[in-house]
């Protein structure tokens, strides 16, 4: 614990030995390619498929009507909505799934994809999330007997009187619309599988970029139960994933016509999206539209807040949320500070966009809320003009205060936010910063400080309150340790660059006193894994890292009753330190984990069950609320509107750490997933739902010159109730560092009168904020 | 109508037919089965591809295989050799220059050929010389430091600690 460790898997990833989906060739194996809908809503007239067939090597198209016959054309989203596999008469999206046209090699399915003849009528389309609820806007959901409208679900948390009455009453009010928007986890690798369909044995081997690949197994089983594939009939193997953020939670419609194709024609079938594909029609991440209240008083004491949602998910809620959590975890919008009053509202609305509301490395919504109520503290600080790293600390809770209990429900487990903040000024010099910005307005320079101090809420969680499809958000660690004292730990979780063959290893190394690098971890195989939800959320450590810690303090309980009958003692006599348990009093007389665990198969004590393994499924106690303080400085030129990052300092808690690099690369990682939507991501549609940056051409993802050089640092706060004290942390940056750029930028302006941009913040919204209030 | 090329891939010589239109990149990858080569994106904008095409840094999604008749092609397969690893792959690994592992392969190839150009690049320098190549995991600050450490390795330098400031 605590020890640097370099990482195990990178050896193969450096010499180009990783194996991912698209690398499995198999015999016999055919391509998939998919027909897409160029239009946002229409009727399909006609699927022609009569020149894609006579195509050399075209073996068949699909179609939503053969999917038909099986009843295999719609299926159940996570959030218990449903989705289109291929449609038989609408598309509701640009970019949707139409056909599948299955050749003999990947040339061959794109030239049959692009002879397949579709007839549409278009139709108009429901961009406009505000407007899907005008009572003369088109029903898009007729599917749904009943359906009377385009509205979803309505969630509701806090207290609406109290509120109501508190902002009536306040002393000062700040109130700003912002817009956090549809954004895309774009990982370099995009999603994929190989369905390998053994008609002899009935059994589907399923390769696939999944994060969750014991989810899926039972998703399939679910879903393709009623033609034979039963859940023993069904393996799921996720291998090396290359990048995940969220994006691979789902079942897309390319698996489950591969899995339908290959369970047909008994072949195995390869489909990996293309990148454009990947952009357009794979689930979003957030398009909130929030309406942000803060109420306090004049000398800076925050009293109350009121958030009010407008949901964007797209033509069918394809979330990835805990069932009882529609909005997820926006609920920890009350933030990092000290007050009771508040009142949250959401309504969710179809609209003709590609289905989603999933992820961007933050899946639960946090990031939503975050920006939400950072931005609105910022606001309010301007607002009463006190400087916002002081209104901050004043009202931050205090660290004697937790566990506290927030408005909303939540209770926080841990932190300590004030010597956050103060450490992230202190690295940043903060009070010279502030001097430097006054001598710069004096000449009329732009120069702006943003703060960010934010509460996470992850490590999904209690079986009491969170599942997924009903299916119970624990997670699992499975541990064996061979007769000469090498081990084998496997997991319900699956890594897609975080490292766990190297962090796992050292928490059972810390718990054993077996090497780290004796132990091997596997992942994401579901005949040899134990089940698990997988890996998403920042939940591993918090779920999975705790099942190993408790499944290896098992084994040491196990080991100490092996070492007692060794040494023939009482096994009150004995003491452990890592590695080896020995004779209190007399540390000669001592046995090392190895000796003990080569007893446990060849000397073990009658009547003790022999070998050396314990599984364990961790169902957490409460989430983890690891906490961060960044601040961000820019500098911005008047003339064009360009955004210098010149700092940006990030100090994050995450509870006792494992690996400190490992930690520091998932802050460096999610920084830039920050800075991304704050400054340069946005899908962007039109108002026919044309999508208009759908390749990386267009969707810019910043590259090693927009990242600025981020300095890191941390602080310590254990979580009381994880094994090892950890809480996560991958979500983290991503969640914190949109409203330190958005402020830091909101401040460079401020001497304009401009209190808000939405994000990304371009340099041509910023060039014409400031066109606006007359600046030239 | 397909055309017999030969190219060579990491110093063996492999001779092929292959259509006109077949990408560099489907014949690395599939027919001789050099998986290390990724495909991330559609328009030559992610540089997972990106490959050695005499020598040069290429994208190899974007360049014909008959364009690479009878020149030399290098991967990362064939980066390391009997002495060990690149001083590029060891600046990786001890530098945390890599979560997921896919685009490092690009980005390995393409640091190669900046280092071959510009031994002693400097921080920016080595933001705008990989600019061509997305990553989506680190952040880019460890992959910037793992090629400081191949440069000053192979530089006879001392290497510069790979301890992560992160106090």
């Amino acid at each position: 614990m605590g020890h640097s460790l370099k990482r195990k898997e990178d050896v193969r990833f450096i010499q180009g030995k990783g194996h991912y989906v698209d690398d499995i060739q198999l015999p016999g194996m055919l391509h998939m390619d998919i027909v897409r809908s160029p239009y946002a809503y229409a009727k399909i007239k006609n699927i022609n498929t009569e020149a894609a067939l006579k195509i050399p090597g075209v073996i068949a198209v699909v179609t939503g009507r053969d999917l038909e016959k099986y009843n295999l054309h719609w299926m159940p989203t996570l959030m218990s909505d449903t989705q289109m596999v291929l449609p038989t008469d609408t598309v509701m999206y640009q970019a949707q799934e139409v056909a599948a046209v299955i050749a003999t090699d990947r040339y061959a399915a794109r030239d049959g994809k692009e002879a397949v003849m579709v007839e549409y009528e278009p139709m108009k389309p429901v961009i406009d999330p505000y407007k899907s609820l005008d009572p003369d806007a088109p029903v898009l959901r007729t599917d749904k007997e009943g359906k009377k409208d385009n509205h979803i679900w309505h969630w509701e948390v806090g207290d609406r009187e109290a509120t109501e009455k508190l902002f009536n009453e306040a002393e000062v009010v700040v109130k700003e619309q912002m817009h956090i928007p549809r954004i895309h986890v774009a990982s370099i690798e995009t999603c994929g599988c190989v369905a390998d369909y053994d008609k002899v044995n009935n059994h589907l081997t399923m390769y696939m970029t999944t994060q969750a690949p014991h989810a899926i197994r039972t998703v399939i089983a679910l879903v393709a139960g009623h033609v034979g594939l039963t859940e023993e009939k069904v393996r799921v193997i996720s291998p090396d994933i290359g990048g995940g953020f969220g994006g691979k939670v789902p079942v897309y419609p390319g698996y489950v016509i591969a899995i339908a194709v290959s369970f047909l024609v008994g072949k195995p079938v390869k489909w990996v999206e293309d990148r454009s594909e990947n952009l357009q029609a794979d689930s979003f991440a957030r398009d909130y539209h929030i309406t942000a209240e803060m109420a306090g008083t004049k000398d800076g004491k925050i009293l109350g807040t009121r958030f009010k949602i407008l949901a964007d998910h797209g033509y069918t809620d394809a979330a990835a949320n805990p069932s009882k959590f529609p909005t997820g975890m926006f609920s920890i919008g009350t933030g990092s500070y000290d007050y009771q009053t508040t009142f949250m509202e959401a309504d969710a609305v179809y609209t003709n966009k590609p289905p989603g509301g999933v992820a961007y490395r933050c899946s639960f919504r946090v990031t939503e809320a975050v920006h939400a109520i950072e931005r609105i503290t910022d606001r309010f600080a301007f607002e009463i003009g006190k400087d916002p790293a002081e209104l901050r600390m004043e009202n931050f809770i205090k660290k004697e205060d937790f566990p506290w209990k927030s408005p909303t429900g939540w209770e926080y487990d841990s932190g300590d936010y004030h010597a956050g903040l103060k450490k992230a000024m202190d690295a940043v010099g903060y009070e010279a910063l502030r001097k430097e910005q006054a001598e710069k307005r004096k000449r009329g320079e732009l120069m702006g400080i943003g703060i960010s101090t934010f509460t996470e809420i992850v490590g999904a969680g209690p079986s009491k309150d969170f599942d997924i499809l009903g299916i119970k958000m624990f997670d699992s660690a499975e541990i064996r340790v061979h007769p000469t004292g090498k081990a084998i730990a496997r997991f319900g979780t699956k890594s897609q660059g975080q490292g766990h063959e190297t962090t796992y290893a050292q928490i059972i190394a810390e718990e054993l006193g077996i090497p780290a690098e004796h132990i091997q971890v596997e992942e994401g195989d579901t005949d040899t894994a134990p089940y698990g939800l997988g890996t998403y959320a920042s939940r591993s450590t918090p779920t999975a890292g705790a099942a190993a810690a408790v499944a290896a303090r098992k084994l040491r309980d196990k080991a100490r009753k092996i070492a007692a009958y060794l040494l023939e003692v009482s096994e009150d006599d004995l003491e452990w330190e890592p590695g080896k348990f020995f004779v209190k009093g007399a540390p000669e007389k001592a046995k090392t984990i190895q000796e003990i665990v080569f007893a446990a198969y060849t000397n073990h004590p009658q009547g003790m069950e022999a070998g050396f393994e314990a599984t364990h499924y961790y169902d957490p106690p409460n989430l983890t609320f690891p906490s961060g303080a960044y601040i961000c400085v820019v500098d911005i030129d008047k003339d064009t509107g360009e955004i210098k990052v010149r700092r940006f300092v990030a100090i994050d808690d995450c509870g006792n750490i494992i690996n400190p690099m490992i930690v520091q690369g998932q802050v460096h990682g999610g920084l830039t997933q920050g800075i991304a939507p704050a400054m340069y991501e946005e899908l962007i549609y039109d108002e026919d739902g044309n999508i208009l940056n759908g390749t990386f051409m267009d969707y810019l993802v910043p590259t090693a010159v927009e990242s600025p050089s981020w300095e890191t640092g941390h602080t310590v706060t254990p979580s009381p109730h994880h094994p090892i004290g950890a809480k996560g942390v991958g979500e983290s940056p991503t969640v914190g560092a949109p409203p330190a750029i958005a402020n830091a930028i909101v401040d460079a302006l401020s001497p304009y009168g401009i209190t808000h941009l939405d994000i990304p913040i371009t340099p041509y919204k910023v060039w014409k904020a400031l066109r606006d209030k007359g600046v030239n | 109508m397909k055309k017999q090329i030969t190219i060579s891939v990491n110093g063996e010589k492999h001779s092929l037919e292959v259509e006109p239109r077949e990408l560099l990149v489907h014949i690395i990858r599939e027919r001789l089965r050099l998986t290390g080569t990724h495909i991330g994106c559609d328009t030559t904008s992610c540089g997972a591809c990106t490959i050695l095409l005499n020598g040069k840094s290429v994208k190899s999604c974007t360049v014909l295989a008959i364009q690479a008749d009878g020149k030399e092609v290098s991967t990362v397969e064939g980066m390391a050799t009997a002495e060990g690893l690149h001083p590029l792959q060891e600046g990786f690994k001890e530098n945390h220059g890599l979560h997921c592992g896919f685009c490092t392969p690009g980005m390995l190839m393409r640091a190669k050929e900046l280092l071959e150009h510009n031994p002693n690049p400097t921080e920016e320098e080595i933001r705008w010389g990989i600019s061509g190549n997305l990553c989506r995991c680190t952040g880019y600050n460890n992959i910037v430091k793992a090629i400081q450490y191949a440069s000053a390795k192979m530089q006879g330098r001392e290497t510069p600690s790979t301890e992560p400031e992160f106090v």
